[in-house]
């Protein structure tokens, strides 16, 4: 993989593994992130990883951007026996597809889109070479997801299908940006699923919505206690499609503040992965069912 | 030991100096969009420069005092009154418990900064009081000021009225503004007339300026060199996959208005950036007025780094003028 480095101005690097996106390039954006941080280089202040770049922010007063570029490029080595395995958590997220709100916001930004005459769903299943819309959603929950970068707004996560690239979904970004999404809509753009942690712009094609609170800046939400942003890159999710009757009472058990996230510890292995991504899903799965 | 807003103005927030460490979760920077002009205002009136003071944007709020302080405004020449009297800018002036603080109509610039002795002492969230109102964070209830606000302040120190910052030193862009731009990032997507073009044509601010990020408009559009899209990117030649993105980077969706990121912006997305707008020029940024015509100027990174002491120096010596 040829890595490519870049000033950001004078306060950045930006470090990009490969053009296109793999779990490869993602797993050498983590190995090369976590030998930043623990080089502890005076003058750094943000580290951020990305699906398959990363940029390193500093203080120019405290290093130049040369030496900081040198320094950077000096841990290049590492991301060849950079780990390849993550001790991390599948997470079962709720979907309402083809949920009411987020059907009255496409509707009403009609004119954005590739194809004003149907929804996001129906468009992206006809493109994904899909008969029904059914079977587009069953294709969207039934592998798991990878969660490649944390951003764009607080606490959103961009999710990353564990199937072969022939399998894989993709669809184009709106032709011009919605002003409105509903918070935590479930979304598509490129090959990447997200979550609208808050409400806001957005471009990604909407699929549905969870009722599971991801963001929480009060920090009252249960499991947002420790911190108010629930996803980190390597999480692996499951979504779970629900109807609007499961819809109603998770809703109900958030608003009680009774409602606990389905989570369970697992490993997860690049090789063994891309040896038999069927059956290595089928294991990760199986880790939820005796939550 | 507050203050009561009476009016808010048009956009008014909470802003220090930001909130770095967080952005690796989607959390911006956030902080005062003219950093220079809040370490100033703050320094007039006895604050750590990293004091949270108002960020008011073309308009300025009606603020009643429940305590007297001193106050300093910078930025944007938008003239202060205290109980209908004016106020000179860049100085410090006594306000009484009681008294109400005013502001003219803005005269130039985009943005005012309020320093109030003692600083603002609302709750800090994750190191910073600077209010991210996209995601409800910092600030006063997570938002722009609103009416009723009774907004706290903490202990200040006694300075004298008068403190003043020396005409010469106080920086704002001048017309057509000027910011120094290192290509770098993805600048290799776009063909070499398109960057030639870029930094040749005469740019406009467009309305769409916020503390996201600064539209231009009126330069030729983009082109792109050819290639095929990387896989995940997106079908645009604009796209790329999914990124982080620095601050004072500068997108062109589409290839048609570059759009300058700052100090709330996303932390990454899907557009290519063509480089950073440097970082001695990010505060100017903060003080365009929609229409102000605009030009792009190439630097190096040494010059970049020049640009950023010549600031610092400025700054020293007012730190020198007023210790």
């Amino acid at each position: 993989m040829h890595i490519r480095y870049s000033h950001g101005g004078d306060e950045h690097i930006f470090v990009e593994i490969g053009e296109e996106m793999s779990l490869d390039a993602f797993f050498i954006s983590l190995s090369l992130t976590r030998a930043v941080r623990e080089a502890k280089i005076d003058g750094v202040t943000e580290v951020c990883p990305a699906n398959s770049s990363f940029q390193v922010k500093f203080d120019p007063d405290k290093i130049s951007p040369d030496e900081m570029m040198t320094k950077v490029k000096a841990l290049e080595h590492k991301a060849e026996d950079g780990e390849k395995t993550l001790k991390t958590r599948i997470i079962e997220i709720p979907v309402y597809y083809q949920d009411p709100w987020t059907h009255e916001t496409l509707m009403r930004f009609r004119e954005r889109h590739q194809d004003p005459s149907g929804s996001d769903l129906e468009y992206a299943a006809r493109i994904n070479g899909y008969d029904s819309v059914a079977a587009f959603i069953e294709a969207h929950h039934s592998s798991p997801w990878f969660v490649s970068m944390v951003g764009f707004v607080a606490g959103l996560p961009f999710l990353y299908q564990l199937v072969d690239r022939d399998r894989q979904i993709e669809v184009p970004k709106y032709l011009r940006p919605r002003t409105d999404t509903p918070k935590q809509t479930v979304g598509y753009g490129g090959c990447f699923s997200c979550i609208y942690s808050v409400r806001g712009a957005g471009g990604y094609q909407m699929f549905g919505i969870t009722p599971m609170p991801i963001y929480d800046p009060t920090q009252t939400v249960s499991y947002l206690k420790d911190f108010m942003v629930f996803f980190q890159p390597g999480d692996i999710v499951k979504w779970k499609p629900i109807d609007r009757a499961e819809y109603d009472t998770i809703l109900a058990q958030v608003e009680a503040n009774t409602y606990a996230p389905r989570i369970r510890e697992v490993v997860f292995d690049l090789e063994a992965f891309k040896a038999d991504m069927d059956g290595f899903n089928a294991r990760l799965m199986e880790a939820l069912n005796d939550v | 030991m507050t203050f009561k807003v009476i009016n808010p103005g048009l956009l008014t927030t909470i802003q220090d100096l930001g909130r770095p460490g967080y952005f690796h979760l989607g959390i911006p920077i956030s902080g005062a969009m003219d950093r220079f002009a809040l370490r100033a205002a703050n320094l007039l009136v006895g604050n750590d420069e990293g004091a949270a003071g108002l960020e008011a944007v073309f308009m300025g709020p009606l603020l009643e005092f429940e305590v007297d302080a001193m106050v300093a405004v910078t930025g944007a020449i938008l003239p202060p009154r205290v109980d209908g009297e004016e106020q000179p800018l860049w100085t410090a002036f006594p306000i009484k418990a009681g008294q109400s603080l005013t502001f003219d109509y803005l005269k130039g610039g985009a943005r005012a900064y309020i320093a109030i002795s003692g600083g603002i002492a609302t709750k800090p969230h994750l190191g910073s009081r600077s209010t991210y109102p996209i995601g409800s964070l910092g600030g006063f209830d997570g938002r722009p000021l609103a009416t009723g606000d009774m907004v706290p302040l903490g202990e200040g120190k006694t300075v004298k009225a008068g403190r003043t910052v020396a005409e010469a030193l106080r920086r704002g862009p001048g017309s057509p503004a000027e910011l120094r731009v290192l290509p770098g990032l993805y600048w290799h997507l776009i063909t070499e007339r398109a960057g030639k073009a870029f930094f040749d044509d005469e740019w406009k601010v467009a309305p769409e300026a916020d503390r996201m990020g600064v539209r231009f408009r009126g330069g030729q559009p983009i082109e792109f060199a050819p290639r095929e899209q990387p896989f995940g990117a997106g079908s645009d030649p604009s796209n790329i996959v999914d990124g982080c993105y620095s601050y004072g980077s500068i997108q062109v969706p589409g290839g048609s208005e570059p759009i300058v990121l700052h100090r709330d912006a996303v932390s990454g997305g899907g557009y290519f950036t063509l480089g950073a707008v440097v970082s001695a020029d990010m505060d100017l940024i903060g003080q365009l007025q929609p229409h102000t015509p605009t030009r792009f100027v190439r630097v190096t990174l040494e010059e970049a780094l020049t640009a950023r002491r010549d600031r610092a120096a400025l700054l020293a010596r007012i730190r020198e003028d007023l210790s």
